[in-house]
């Protein structure tokens, strides 16, 4: 049984309500952070603790909190990301429905630490009665003290509070998400300035994840050693992975960094193996941003070891042999998953989620969908495998925010690994369409 | 965005309950900074205007929060969840992406398309449903999903389609609602 630093309570009755979690020993970090605590100290323990953002890039949390500039008498501002679109990613969801209060907690010790007198979390509006959940144990947390004016009797004064978006997957970028705050269109700015010199109405804000703030909870209650002693290497802590696809149990579990990719895949206390008794064909081991890998690569590396769950054991061999671990986000397909299909699926999403500002991505993302499209519906030519290459390598890098290169890389990764199921939807147009390609290895016999 | 008549023009007004509830969601913003608000704004204005947001409507928000009507109409363009034209009682919104497809997103649309009479985008001529595909929505695990109204429906089948269905035709279906009251 893995550590369980976040969901350690999750499925006590009653663990929404404020009653229940502080008699579990809710709030104590907040206790300790402001009472005991300096802001630089709690600082320096998110910084031992090696905690890397969970919202997808896993950059270090306290060196990112480090950079947040402090001109005086400018209001700063954190932002907590509760966008969560990233399709296969629904772990911030299971965080914020069954432990409202542990978010508050975090983001009362994060804020201190960062001295933000305003937060706000910037939900996906679709997830609507989360909003109402926040909102409930909010009103619990000003009515205990724990927020408002003055906390447990000390300078620190915090406000927070939740707001929606409506519909837009590019809003989880940091400075989409902070112009939609401001009740605009969600298009990503032109960095630098970066947030954390200029973000919300022009002050220095920070843009954290769900799963980061709620991490700063166990962080400062046994202190960033403690956290950092989870895991392996510079992947430190527990991580929540959703895992969904053909597998027997799909759900959000919180596992040990460091645990092997076929133990999370296989075990019965994860994933439970491959349903109907099939064999593993793929895995997009980190939302559908990442690249994906076939069965052989996401179990091993290309160097022949074992696959671990970890920043980097699953980004070992770059974009050549590699994926990343992403937003966590977990998508398994077996034998009978239709690689094409999938990759044109993948594309129809960005093309419909590019905000447009940009022409590389506007117009590359509509491409790839109509090339992919083609290909999997038996209109595909041989060179349109290669054309779906060039565009992608056209987009990546050249636009304003990371949506283009997410875009590219599952394309391009799906060629890389799967070229032979391109070529053979080319090859063979009718077949394609009544059946599926399988393991490449068995296609070989056909 | 569809033209209006004049007579419909500026003629938008709400409900005591919604411009109480927008009252209570402009002071977490601060002085000057009110346009945050609306997005949520538009999700409630939404709701009382039977599920889609009139040029009137639009209007009118822009006039409370004292920005022009274009700020309104670039968002409300903007974000999938809001609708520029009347939909019916009950929104199915069906997601289609990678994860709810490997567990039959697709097959499901067929069957609703087939069942309903009407493609995605349209309404029934009761005016009952909307079909519609959304991207992920957060539910990959459990899929395939639809939401409707306030609610996510997980693990699909035909059959808890068909009883969904007739429940919302019986009116046994509650929708939510974005008013905290
Ligand atoms: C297109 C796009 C979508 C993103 N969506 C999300 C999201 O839904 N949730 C999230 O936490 N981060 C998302 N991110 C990452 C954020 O920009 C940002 O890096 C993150 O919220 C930082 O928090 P962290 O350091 O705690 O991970 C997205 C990034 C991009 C480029
Ligand atoms: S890369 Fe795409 S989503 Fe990002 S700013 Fe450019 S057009 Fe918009
Ligand atoms: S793909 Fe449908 S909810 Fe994620």
């Amino acid at each position: 049984m893995s550590r369980k630093l976040l969901l350690e309570h999750a499925e006590i009755p009653g663990i929404t309500t404020y009653e229940v979690y502080r008699r579990q020993g809710g709030y104590r970090a907040v206790e300790k952070a402001l009472k005991e605590m300096t802001p630089e100290s709690v600082l320096d323990e998110v910084k031992i603790s090696g905690l890397r953002g969970r919202g997808g890039a896993g950059f270090p949390t306290g060196m990112k909190w480090s950079f947040l500039a402090k001109p005086e008498g400018i209001p700063r501002y954190l932002l907590c990301n509760a966008d969560e679109s990233e399709p296969g990613t629904f772990k911030d969801r299971l965080l914020m429905e069954r432990l409202p209060h542990l978010l508050i907690e975090g983001m009362i010790a994060s804020a201190y630490a960062l001295g933000c007198r305003t937060a706000y979390i910037y939900i996906r509006g679709e997830y609507k009665w989360i909003v109402k959940t926040l909102e409930r144990a909010i009103a619990e947390a000003y009515a205990n003290g724990w927020l408002g004016e003055r906390i447990l009797g000390t300078d620190f004064s915090f406000d927070l509070h939740v707001t929606p978006g409506a519909g837009a997957y590019i809003c989880g970028e940091e400075t989409a998400l902070i112009e939609s705050l401001e009740g605009k269109r969600g298009n990503p700015r032109l960095k630098p300035p970066f947030p954390a010199v200029s973000g919300l109405w022009n002050s220095p804000t920070l843009v954290n994840n769900v799963e980061s703030l709620c991490a700063v909870v166990p962080i400062v209650n046994e202190g960033g050693e403690a956290f950092s002693a989870i895991g392996i290497g510079r992947s430190t802590g527990t991580k929540l992975i959703s895992a969904c696809g053909n597998i027997n149990k799909p759900g959000v579990y919180e596992i040990e960094l460091g645990l092997p990719v076929e133990e999370f895949i296989y075990s019965d206390e994860y994933c439970g193996g491959i349903k109907n008794g099939k064999q593993l064909k793929a895995v997009v081991p980190g939302g559908s941003s990442v690249p994906i890998l076939p069965a052989h690569l996401i179990l091993k590396t290309a160097a022949g070891e074992d696959r671990l769950m970890s920043y980097e054991s699953l980004a070992e061999g770059g974009f050549v042999s590699g994926s990343m671990l992403g937003s966590g986000g977990f998508i398994v397909y077996d034998e009978d998953q239709c690689i094409v299909r999938n990759t044109w699926n993948f594309s129809r999403f960005y093309h419909h989620e590019s905000c447009g500002q940009c022409s590389p991505c506007r117009e590359g993302t509509g491409w790839l969908e109509k090339v992919l499209h083609r290909l999997e519906h038996g209109h595909g030519r041989m060179h349109d495998i290669d054309l779906l290459v060039d565009i992608s390598k056209k987009i990546e890098g050249n636009t304003i925010c990371p949506l283009g290169d997410a875009a590219a890389w599952p394309v391009a990764s799906a060629v890389r690994h799967f070229r032979d199921e391109f070529e053979w939807h080319v090859r063979e147009p009718q077949l394609s369409q009544q059946r599926n390609f399988g393991l490449a290895r068995e296609a070989v016999a056909v | 965005m569809e033209a209006v008549s004049t007579k419909e023009k500026n003629q938008a007004s709400f409900s005591p309950e919604t411009m109480a509830e927008i009252q209570r969601l402009l002071p977490r913003f601060p002085e000057g900074r009110q346009k945050s608000a609306l997005l949520r704004i538009l999700h409630l204005v939404q709701e009382e205007n039977d599920g889609w947001l009139s040029t009137a409507v639009m209007d009118r928000v822009a006039e409370i929060l004292n920005i022009q009507p274009i700020e309104v109409y670039e968002v409300a363009t903007f974000y999938t969840m809001y609708n520029l034209k009347p939909v019916g009682k009950y929104l199915l919104e069906v997601c289609h992406t990678g994860p709810c497809a490997i567990e039959g997103a697709e097959r499901l649309l067929e069957y609703l398309k087939q069942k309903l009479a009407i493609g995605i985008g349209e309404t029934t001529t009761d005016g009952l449903f909307t079909l519609k595909t959304v991207e992920c929505m957060g539910a990959c695990g459990y899929a395939p999903m639809m939401q409707v109204g306030e609610f996510y429906h997980e693990h699909l089948t035909e059959a808890k389609i068909d009883r969904f269905l007739e429940d919302c035709r019986a009116g046994k279906v509650a929708l939510g609602t974005w008013k905290l009251g």
